[in-house]
This record gives C-alpha cells, structure tokens and sequence, in this order.
C-alpha cells in the first residue's frame, strides 16, 4: 500500500528532442507530443504530465491561485533507507521543483470556479505523507466554505508514503473525514484518476467522488501487481487494473481523452449546477 | 497440538519445563517447595524482562502468534450473546470480517472484526483475516444498521491487510475501503476501535475509523508490512531486513501512542495476551465499557465534531513563509 524509492523510471516525458512511445513503439517528435496534451500522435498514449501542466491543461489562462505553499514535510520518524528521508526530500525538490508531491488551490475552469488539487507522480511517485494529506483536507475543507467545486486529479504510485509510517495511513482517515463533510453538505467532487492511482490513494480520496473520472490506460488498483501475483501465483488477466478494467467492473464513470476534460469538467458542473 | 514457540522465549519455555518437572516429581521433599517458590518468581521476572524489551519485529511475532485471542475468542469471552448477522447483499458472505449484535453489560453493540483463524482449516476458511471487498461492504452494512437503531459499534482490527488478489480488484478492494473511510466518518453513532493483533494497513484502517482508536500492548499497526516495507528498500524481505524494517515504521503501540495516534495501550498479560485469554478479555472489557459509558451520553454533532478533529489533527508538518516558494 504504501511507496517510497520506486525504481528511477517513468519520470515523465524524457529530455531531448524525440520521444519513444512505450505503447506503440513509434518515434515521436517531443513537441508534437507536447501541443496534444502530451498524448501519443499515434497511438493516444498518454504520457505523464506534471502538476503544474496539468493545472495549465485543466484551468482558463492564468486563473490558477496556489493555497498553502508554506507547507513542509519533516522527518517525524526519523526514517532512513538507501538514504535519510530529509535528504530525499531534498532530492527530489531539486530535481523537481516542487516542494511535496501536491499542489492545491483555485482557479476557472471554462469561467467556471473551482477548488483543484493534482498530486504529481514525479515527486515521490505521487505518494501521500502529512503535507499531501494537510494541503488536500484544508482544500476540501476551503471548497467546502466557499461552495465551489472540487476537483483532484490524482497520480500516485503506491498511495501512502512509507517514509512517514502510519502518518501517512492516518492522511487517508484525515481527507476521507474532510470529503465526508463535504458531501453531506452536499457539495460536488469530482475525481480524476491518471497513470498511476494506486494503494492508499485510491483506497482514500480517489475513489471518493461523485463522479469518478479517468484518463486511457491508467493503472488504477489496491494492490501491486507483484504482490498480487506472489499471493494468487496466477497468470494476471489482460487490462487488469486499468482504466478499462475498472470502467468495466463499474467503478468509474467515463474514461476520457485528455484533451477533452476540461470540456467534460465544465459539462458535469453545469448539470450539477453547484 | 505442538505448541507455537517464538523464538525469544526459549528460556520461559525451558524455565516452565523445569519448573512442572519439579512440580510433578518432587512430593514431600524439604527444600523442594522452595525452590518450586523461586522458580515461580523466576519465571515471572524472566517474562517481565523478555516482554517489556521486545524489539519491533519480536512484536509482529507477539501479535502474529496463532495461539493469540482472536475476534472468536473475544466473542465468547467478553460479550454474554451474540447474533451473527452474515453477508454483504451484494456479492457473499466473506469470513474474514465477522458482524453481529453483542451484549456487552448494559450495552447493546454491533460487533465487527476480522477473524484469522487458529487452525489450518479455519485460517483457509478465512484467508487469514485478510478480507475480499465483500466484507467491507457487510461491515458497512451493518454498522450503518447499529446507527440507524443508535447502537454503538466495536471493530476489533486484527488482519495482515486487505486481500491482494484478482478477485479482490475486480470487486473493487480500493473502492470498498474508500467508502468505508468516508462513511465511517460521518455515522452517527459511537465507534470504538481497537487493533487485537495485526494493524495491517488499509485493510485494518477500513474497520478503523472511530471515536476511540486504542491498540493492545503487543499488536502493530502500521502502511506497511515490515516485509513489504523490506522487499521495496532492500530489494530481499529476510529476518535482517524484516527486523531493520519494523523498527523503522514505527508500528509499535508505544510508538503510535507518542505520535498522537492511539488512545490508549491496553495492557496484556504478563508473557502476551497468549499465555492467558481470559486476563486478556477481562482487560479488554474493562476498556470497552469505559470507552462506552464515555460516548453514551455524548450528542451526536458532538460526537461527530470530535472524530472529525481527532484525525484532522494527525500528521508532522512545519509551515515556512511562502517566499520560500
Ligand atoms: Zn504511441
């Protein structure tokens, strides 16, 4: 459930002018890929995109506001593995900029206003310690004060964040409770899931909207496909644990292009009327 | 049966050998009654000393120990009735999570828990306590019926995790746990929660939302197994990495206590809860009466207000100006 030091892959769309489409194997120029949303020309992979493009795909120009940028992860159990956690952190803020694994605060979505909150893959893979947990429950409970929309959009390879023990299990219990509140108070949170939402992300805030939303190809589960393979010792079924899979078992409302969602956003806010 | 022996307890158990030879052997010799005498004091002091210096990993052991009382155990321990109520009403009745009304004293309660198994056939029946979607959704269920009739609701938690298997995603693992989360929050009425043995990540935490969360002296709680945990950081989950793992999360009782998560340690017999079921039990209801009598009276915006606060306090974060950014 929980992830820390993911092998070094996956890091997004790698440097350098070409691109190699890891679905259909095709060449790609890299700024083609980049003026169609980062999805494959050929195949419609969908290739990861940090926070801060998404928030630049999903929001009206400009309209983004962050909230709670003070916010610093600390080192509560004093947890070492290859390396200390607060080195890690260090790390993996030089190489990507941001200052956890969240960014929240508002913005327009079609001239629609809107709580939005993007957990970002590239840092710690996506995974969920105090800070994440803390930006995420303050944002529920901000759209909740200001009856706007909610919208997360979530990317997270194994959901809690090791590194922080069983804080980062009680981030889940924290953002479930803030979500609760909001929804019996009747408020609108509409959830998106990219590549990959799994463990305690999905198990929490994820997987707690009224309209669960996914991008293609997403990997989406509780449990990792190894471990799962080492309890059931049995071939794995094709798509399992992804965006299909899922929309076919009944657990998401529509799988959608990326390109489209903003569109799509603005359309179930309309009819919700909230 | 042979008896399960942990592998720091071998003097206890070569001291308890000693001592019935002694008991059994030696009628009416001077001297004898005496040294069976300190013997005793012994073995007492050598479990004292044993228990109160385990090492992280000799807790998982503790709380992994199959002759540990279990949610069964309890049951026919501590509560004078209970109603089994089974299923899911969508998919089966999973055995790995147990309902039912309870009487408890004065109380009328919903009982739900994970059960392990003791035996092989029983742990099979069960998978362990490692519980499907299905029984998440029966616990939800159920404890949405205990707080339509305003009873309060007791989750004993005790499974390695949630089951990870084909059948468990295409059902829906995360979502089910999910839901349980956000309901669990919001129901209005008293929730007791507390870790038996095992605290076994979202698995545990889907019965685990309450308005008092307490752990057993030598249960665990904690995101990850310390073998899962060892299998990511050291590439090999072996009784070194195991050990170096279990200590690094912090999923001892004492631990979770210092970082603000539990209530309480509920204190276990002397040598673990599995040298003496019955102390064990009395010691756990003298906790949930407590815990019982203290919410009885609450008013549910009350109630509410303070579970909300008690998990939106948790976590360690600093907040630095924002020019930082
Ligand atoms: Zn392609």
């Amino acid at each position: 459930m929980a992830t820390g030091s993911m092998p070094e892959r996956k890091r997004g769309v790698p440097e350098g002018l070409w691109l190699r489409c890891p679905q259909c194997k095709s060449t790609i120029f890299r700024k083609e890929a980049e003026s169609r949303f980062n999805v494959c020309p050929e195949c419609d992979y969908h290739f990861y995109v940090s926070a801060r493009e998404r928030i630049r795909q999903l929001l009206d120009a400009d309209s983004f506001e962050e909230w709670f940028t003070e916010l610093r992860s600390c080192d509560p159990l004093g947890f070492i593995d290859r390396k200390p956690y607060a080195q890690r952190l260090e790390d993996e803020r030089a190489k990507t900029g941001m200052i956890d694994a969240a960014v929240v605060g508002r913005g327009y979505i079609r001239g629609r206003p809107v709580v939005l909150g993007v957990t970002d893959f590239a840092f710690m893979a996506g995974s969920m310690g105090s800070v994440v947990g803390e930006k995420l429950t303050r944002s529920v409970e901000e759209a909740l004060r200001l009856k706007l929309p909610l919208i997360f959009v979530s990317g997270s390879g194994g959901g809690a964040r090791m590194q922080e023990g069983i804080l980062s299990l009680m981030q889940m219990a924290k953002v479930s409770a803030a979500l609760g509140r909001y929804d019996r108070a009747g408020g609108l949170y509409i959830s998106i899931l990219t590549n990959p939402t799994m463990g305690g992300v999905a198990a929490s805030f994820a997987l707690q909207g009224d309209f669960t939303f996914a991008e293609p190809g997403a990997l989406i589960g509780f449990a990792g496909r190894r471990t799962i393979w080492n309890t059931v010792k049995l071939e794995l079924p094709e798509k399992f644990q992804t965006s299909e899979f899922l929309l076919q078992h009944g657990f998401i409302d529509r799988i959608i292009h990326r390109k489209d969602l903003r569109t799509e956003v603005a359309r179930i806010i309309d009819y919700c009327e909230y | 049966m042979v008896q399960h022996r942990l592998p720091f307890e071998k003097e206890i158990y070569d001291m308890e050998e000693l001592l019935a030879r002694l008991e059994s052997s030696g009628d009416g010799q001077l001297g004898r009654s005496d040294e069976i005498r300190r013997i005793r004091r012994d073995l007492a002091n050598l479990k004292r000393m044993i228990y109160s210096n385990l090492s992280p990993w000799d807790t998982v052991l503790v709380a992994r120990h199959p002759d540990r009382p279990q949610t069964v155990d309890y049951i026919n321990l501590i509560f004078e009735e209970f109603v089994e109520l089974h299923g899911d009403r969508a998919i089966g009745d999973d055995r790995a999570i147990r309902t039912g009304f309870a009487r408890l004293g004065d109380f009328r309660v919903m009982l739900v828990g994970h059960q392990k198994g003791h035996d092989w056939k029983e742990r099979s029946e069960c998978l362990f306590g490692c519980a499907h979607p299905e029984g998440y959704r029966k616990a939800l269920n159920k404890m949405r019926l205990a707080a339509k009739f305003r009873l309060p609701i007791i989750c004993l938690i005790d499974t390695p995790g949630a089951y990870p298997g084909i059948g468990a995603e295409e059902r829906g693992q995360a979502q089910l746990i999910a839901t349980n989360l956000l309901e669990m929050s919001q129901l209005p009425t008293p929730i007791i929660c507390v870790v038996i043995g095992e605290g076994g990540s979202g698995g545990a935490l889907g019965i685990g939302i309450g308005d008092r969360v307490s752990m057993l002296e030598h249960a665990y709680y904690s995101v990850i197994s310390p073998e899962g945990c060892a299998g990511i950081l050291w590439r090999v989950a072996n009784d070194e990495t195991k050990a170096r793992a279990a200590a690094a999360l912090k999923m001892t009782a004492k631990d979770l206590a210092r970082l603000g998560v539990i209530d309480d340690i509920i204190p276990e017999p002397l040598g673990g809860a599995h040298r003496d079921h019955a102390e064990m039990a009395n010691t756990l209801k003298t906790y949930l009466m407590r815990y019982l009598r203290e919410l009885r009276g609450l008013p549910v915006d009350e109630l509410l207000e303070q579970r909300y606060q008690k998990f939106r306090r948790m976590g360690v974060f600093v907040e630095e100006p924002a020019s930082a950014t």
